[in-house]
């Protein structure tokens, strides 16, 4: 398959990672956040496969390095998403900004 | 020079990664957010990096959305329309066209903008040995935290019965 210069993903990549970091500052739903965060780790992800196909087009290193944090992306889901479920039963509510109890 | 798919995946990409952060319903932002992964799987599978692609296909879209998607259904209510971004939207907008801007300058100012496209590949079948001996112990440590993770999830969503 014919390839596209290495830079346009870089790209690609720069754009997710500055929309990923749009959301982590502008929302306060926790779920948005936990969206947010996927998105960056995509976009992280995606430096990683290309930046191995250009660079080193013998190896599968990065795409390694990839499956590996899309595991723990799975893993940081999970308990994102118990930890937000929990927060919901206990204060009706998914504002970050309301949720005080362990400040200090 | 942008080939037709490279441009159709990016747009899908990028257009459902702002979606999911700004749409109006929850629901309809986490649909959104899978198919932004669908899109990652496109250019993984543009990459020559066909199991990755199935890979990201399986963990991110059929596990992590769906596990999103429920959570979002289970824990609907009217008022999250009510809570409204106020005065991050600027800090927000800023910080994102910054980093924008200075990593897409850096981008441009490297010497990745040389980096040509070779036609030669690695297949897929090296990376079972290559997790298997040279990052064993990595693997090991990420079957310990997925397991520990989905107890701790387990735990966390029954706190309510305590």
């Amino acid at each position: 398959m014919i390839l596209e210069p290495l830079v346009n993903y870089l790209f690609v990549s720069v754009v997710l990672f500055a929309i990923g970091v749009y959301g982590l500052v502008t929302k306060k739903n926790a779920l948005r956040m936990l969206f947010a965060v996927e998105i960056l780790i995509n976009s992280a992800n995606l430096n990683f496969v290309a930046f191995t196909r250009y660079l080193h087009p013998t190896s599968v290193t990065g795409q390694a390095l990839a499956m590996f944090s899309i595991s723990l992306a799975a893993a940081e889901a999970a308990v994102g998403l118990a930890i937000i479920l929990a927060v919901f039963r206990l204060r009706k509510d998914v504002d970050v900004s309301e949720i005080k109890g362990l400040r200090g | 020079m942008v080939d037709f798919v490279f441009a159709a995946l990016a747009i899908i990409t990028i257009v459902s990664a702002i979606l999911a952060l700004e749409a109006k319903e929850v629901v309809y932002g986490a649909v959104a957010l899978a198919l932004s992964f669908v899109g990652i799987a496109g250019f993984f599978a543009l990459l020559d990096a066909v199991f990755l692609a199935m890979f990201q296909l399986t963990v991110y879209v059929g596990a992590i959305a769906v596990l999103i998607l429920f959570t979002v259904m289970l824990v609907r209510r009217e008022q999250w329309l009510k809570i409204k971004e106020g005065v991050y939207r600027t800090a927000g907008v800023v910080a994102a066209v910054i980093i924008a801007l200075g990593l897409g300058y850096l981008v441009y100012a490297s010497a990745f903008t040389h980096a040509t496209p070779t036609l030669e590949q690695a297949p897929f079948t090296l990376l079972g040995p290559l997790i298997l001996s040279d990052y064993w112990a990595a693997l090991v440590a990420l079957s310990l935290v997925l397991a520990s993770a989905v107890i701790g999830a387990v735990v966390l969503a029954k706190l309510e019965r305590d």
